[in-house]
């Protein structure tokens, strides 16, 4: 097998037992990495001294330390995470220069543990979009064909997680973004129950969303990534104290006795037959393997979309305000700042530093909270999402966990929908309202189109309840056997 | 200066900076005297993806400044992000309380001309402080150091009806503060700033005139006058038949005039929402209780112990108690020699005019409490007289001494022997047949003269009363 081939546990195993050095499997992933991403378009920056990183650790494990569980695995890192000393641009021309002087939280557990910073990778700017086409730095391509997109807005990531360019990948989901593209690519996607990873460090869009979470080949290498980088950190008010559970050896290894709940609001005509039939067959194997499926009624996902889209561009409008070329940002060449005016200086900086749909998303947000208008809309908002959230608590009590399509359909050709921003926000319809709830979510590769692009489905459970979701992707993983289909790039 | 009629309204807003050891949500230090953008971290420049957390201690001074404000304390207050786009402001935000503060419906009482004044306070929030711009030239500098230094918001209600109240009321305010000892008061160094809302009405209407702001005072004086010169202006203004405009004016000292600094049409859309970073700051009664357990005897309370425990007029209460620090070194002083009117007459005749003019607090004082009490008990003692002791002070002023020490070195000690007295007394009547035998002969006004001669033969160290006696027998012949 080849080594950008093996799963974390595989690689771990090798590496301590001296087969393989980590110069060796960081050089063999960075050698990928950089002839590939000539066609993918998945990495931002390619960090340059993680070969001498891995020497470093080479070092230490020859002088009998034990860096950690993740000692020399090289991990993709989405461009939303600062990295210290590496450039960190949220796929803008804002932040297009932008060197962070710390580590996020997550990047910093991640060190810890001996992993590598292979890179940085490509996604939607500021994470503002579905297929990865807003970015400064161009489109990412699907390496299951070139010619559609991967997903969005972790495109970078689920690319080269797909393409194995990395071990793992870290992506971030505010209304999807984890698990729309690991569906399109292929690959297991988590979004972690809101508060179980550390936002500290993360170019924040949508803070009452936000979650960084893994981006894998298979369930187990995600549990081993998630243990890492969960749990309360001092730096990030909203992480939880809670205990971070054993998510690598599952509790149960079967799904007898388990519900799985269907949601009936989300069986809609616009759903493609492709996706159709793969939820379809989840389901099937899911009743085959022991558990009982139930209905549940979720009058108010209907409403995810368009109160996701206040919500988060409400937050985004607030939080994108730093970004007005006084000490971080692009700065317009202006010939002279004594003769500009204060606000030409800042419309000019942010007019030039932003990108179309991150300036849409501004407008949207800062409409939604002007006087007169804040009580119809971002605080009507914020009424139905803690409705939403009961009504998701309710389903909870009837069923274990939820399995739903993670989008309409599967990957779309690249410039397909870009014009219309709406048919694009629709394509958030099933990932959304676990954000606006705070639940856990993930997305599962199940099946394949047609076309021979993958398909993922969808679980979430009831907060923090990361176990039983999976307790049901082991399963289904198991019963699917995709893990091993990896997609034909050649340089 | 005459109202014409007129009723002026203010209400005040005091921003009170928090003495806390790090800032509002971040670990930075809050030294003043640190060197520019020294104070400075992820959080506090507004870094992409920092994150702030709320600093405990702000909170506790919170509730112990609401306490002492009377105010409801809520058991959930909310910050929230005011939204605006400024230099200095590194976030592009300030996070501060809005609908949901900490502190509510509170009031203090004093007394202006004697009138006693009750003055609700609607709320004191939580916020914090923005950088600090410096204009050169074509240039702007920018120092982050005050950025994320917690400030306490306190907004009076529209109670206040002239200048003077309006500068009772912020030094009444400062004076409960630095007695909690949660904000210095500095206005100087802009650790208490004032920015006073007036409008003026008609006598006898109930609505409201048009407000005007103005911001940014940095002393009382100056907000006395501030007012005054605004009320003035609005009243000739509203004579002139023109109105109010809604806006935001500066002072200028020099000048003591008030000038247009942006109206209403620059007024901006702050558009507030709840702060996701921050969750709800959630206080239970047993944390309330403990805190008012923990409250310090407060400036009014103090006053009128002084006047029950020691006996002391209003007077001497209301300015020993101005400062706490000034009322434990009365204390400290009455500890030592048992006498708090000697101590009093002592402090404020003696050590705060000396304070004054060398411009010290009374932190910084040479002459210790202890020494000072030690003094009054000395001439309680009749060791001293109370003319030494005067020579004795500005010694102790001059050295820091301990008066026992001076009086040692200097040999100050009061003759009380009345043999070495009638020596000197001898010596004077022998030296003065003139004025002996008139006194003799009835003219007894001259035993002043007498008494002042033998004190300064005795080099003013005689004691008084022994003097006079043995000068009066001696004198009968």
């Amino acid at each position: 097998m080849k080594t950008t081939d093996l799963s974390i546990k595989e690689l771990r195993n090798k590496i301590q037992s001296r087969e393989l050095s980590a110069t060796q499997v960081v050089e063999t992933f960075f050698n990928r990495a950089q002839s590939l991403n000539k066609k993918l378009n998945a990495f931002i920056t390619l960090n340059e001294r993680a070969i001498d990183e891995a020497k470093h650790l080479d070092q230490r494990l020859a002088a009998g330390e034990n860096p950690g569980p993740l000692t020399g695995m090289p991990i993709a890192i989405k461009d939303m995470l600062c990295t210290q000393g590496i450039k960190t641009t949220a796929g803008s021309k804002m932040l297009s220069q932008f060197v962070p002087p710390y580590d996020s939280t997550v990047v910093a557990r991640l060190k810890k543990a001996g992993a590598i910073v292979i890179g940085k990778t490509n996604l939607d700017e500021f994470a503002m979009g579905s297929s990865n086409e807003t970015s400064y730095f161009g489109a990412v391509k699907n390496p299951w064909n070139l010619d559609y997109v991967p997903g969005g807005s972790s495109g970078g990531s689920a690319a080269a997680q797909a393409a194995r360019l990395a071990v793992a990948s870290i992506g971030t989901d505010t209304g999807g973004s984890i698990r729309q593209p690991a569906s399109f690519c292929g690959i297991v996607g988590v979004k972690p129950t809101y508060g179980r990873v550390s936002r500290y460090g993360i170019v924040a869009y949508a803070s009452s969303l936000d979650q960084a979470g893994p981006m894998t080949t298979t369930v187990s290498d995600a549990a081993e990534i998630l243990e890492i980088i969960s749990g309360h950190d001092q730096h990030d008010s909203t992480t939880s104290q809670k205990k971070v559970p054993n998510l690598i050896v599952p509790q149960e290894k079967s799904m007898k006795g388990f519900k799985i709940g269907l949601i009936k609001e989300y069986e809609t005509d616009s759903l493609n037959a492709d996706v159709r039939k793969t939820v379809h067959s989840a389901v099937e194997t899911a009743k085959m393997l022991g558990a009982e499926i139930i209905e549940i009624n979720l009058p108010l996902t209907q409403y995810a979309v368009p109160i996701y889209y206040l919500v988060a561009a409400s937050e985004a409008s607030s939080n994108l305000a730093r970004y007005d070329g006084v000490r971080f940002g692009h700065r317009s060449d202006f010939h002279s700042l004594a003769a500009i005016e204060l606000e030409k200086f800042y419309c000019r900086n942010r007019g030039e530093g932003f990108g179309s749909e991150v300036q849409r998303r501004i407008m949207i947000g800062t409409y939604a909270l002007s006087s007169g208008y804040y009580d119809a809309y971002y605080n009507k908002a914020g009424q139905v999402r803690r409705l939403l959230t009961e009504q998701f608590r309710n389903a909870f009590q009837k069923c274990d966990v939820i399995l739903s399509p993670v989008s309409t359909t599967p990957a779309f050709k690249i410039g397909e929908r870009i014009a219309d921003p709406l048919t694009m926000y629709l394509n958030d319809i099933f990932t959304t309202s676990t954000n606006l709830a705070g639940l856990p979510g993930m997305s599962l590769p199940f099946g394949f189109s047609t076309q021979g692009l993958p398909i993922g489905v969808q679980l979430t459970a009831d907060h923090f309840n990361e176990e039983k979701m999976f307790t049901v992707a082991y399963a289904l993983e198991a019963a699917a056997h995709l893990s091993e289909r990896i997609p034909n790039v050649n340089a | 200066m005459s109202m014409r009629n007129y009723e002026p309204v203010i209400g005040l807003e005091i921003h009170a900076q928090l003495k806390t050891n790090t800032k509002m949500f971040s670990s930075d230090s809050t030294r003043f005297e640190a060197s520019d953008n020294e104070n400075t971290s992820p959080v506090s420049v507004g870094m992409p993806g920092a994150l702030p957390v709320i600093n405990k201690q702000a909170i506790d001074f919170a509730i112990r400044a609401g306490l002492a404000l009377n105010c409801q304390i809520r058991k959930k207050s909310v910050f929230s992000r005011k939204n605006y786009f400024y230099p200095d402001l590194p976030k592009g935000y300030q996070i501060s309380q809005y609908d949901l503060p900490i502190c509510e419906e509170g009031f203090i009482e004093f007394t202006v001309d004697d009138e006693p004044k009750k003055i609700q306070i609607i709320r004191a929030h939580l916020e914090e402080d923005a950088g600090k711009s410096t204009h050169q030239g074509d240039y702007t500098l920018i120092n982050l150091n005050r950025s994320g230094i917690p400030l306490l918001e306190i907004v009076s209600g529209p109670d206040l009806r002239s200048g003077k109240e309006a500068s009772v009321y912020a030094r009444t305010v400062r004076q409960i503060l630095r007695y909690l000892d949660v904000c210095d008061g500095n206005l100087e160094e802009g650790s208490l700033r004032c920015d006073c809302n007036v409008s003026v009405r008609k006598v006898g209407t109930e609505k409201f005139g048009t407000r005007v702001e103005i911001k940014n005072i940095n002393s009382f004086r100056f907000v006395e006058k501030a007012i005054e010169f605004e009320i003035e202006r609005q009243i000739d203004a509203i004579e002139r038949g023109e109105s109010i405009v809604q806006e935001t004016r500066l002072y200028d000292p020099d000048k003591n005039k008030t000038f247009t600094m942006r109206t209403k049409e620059d007024a901006q859309d702050y558009r507030y929402f709840p702060e996701p970073d921050l969750l709800p700051v959630i206080l239970t009664e047993a944390q309330l209780s403990k805190i008012k357990l923990e409250l310090p005897e407060l400036p009014q309370q103090k006053c009128s112990r002084f006047q029950k425990q020691y006996s002391l007029p209003f007077y001497d209460s209301e300015i020993l108690t101005a400062e706490r620090e000034l009322s434990e070194f009365f204390e400290e002083a009455v500890k030592i020699c048992n006498n708090p009117k000697g101590v009093s007459n002592w402090m404020m005749t003696e050590l705060l005019r000396e304070l004054n003019e060398a411009k010290l607090t009374i932190q910084q004082s040479p002459i210790s409490a202890v020494n000072l009490g030690t003094l009054v008990g000395l001439i309680d003692k009749g060791t001293i007289s109370g003319k030494i002791a005067k020579t004795i002070f500005a010694e102790m002023w001059k050295t820091s001494d301990h008066p026992e020490q001076i009086i040692k070195a200097k040999g100050l000690t009061q003759i009380t022997d009345p043999k070495a007295i009638g020596l000197i007394i001898d010596e004077l009547i022998a030296k003065n047949p003139g004025p002996v035998s008139e006194y003799r002969a009835g003219k007894t006004k001259l035993l002043g003269f007498f008494v002042g001669q033998a004190m300064k033969a005795s080099q003013g160290q005689a004691n008084p009363e022994i003097l006079n006696q043995v000068l009066l027998e001696k004198l009968k012949g």
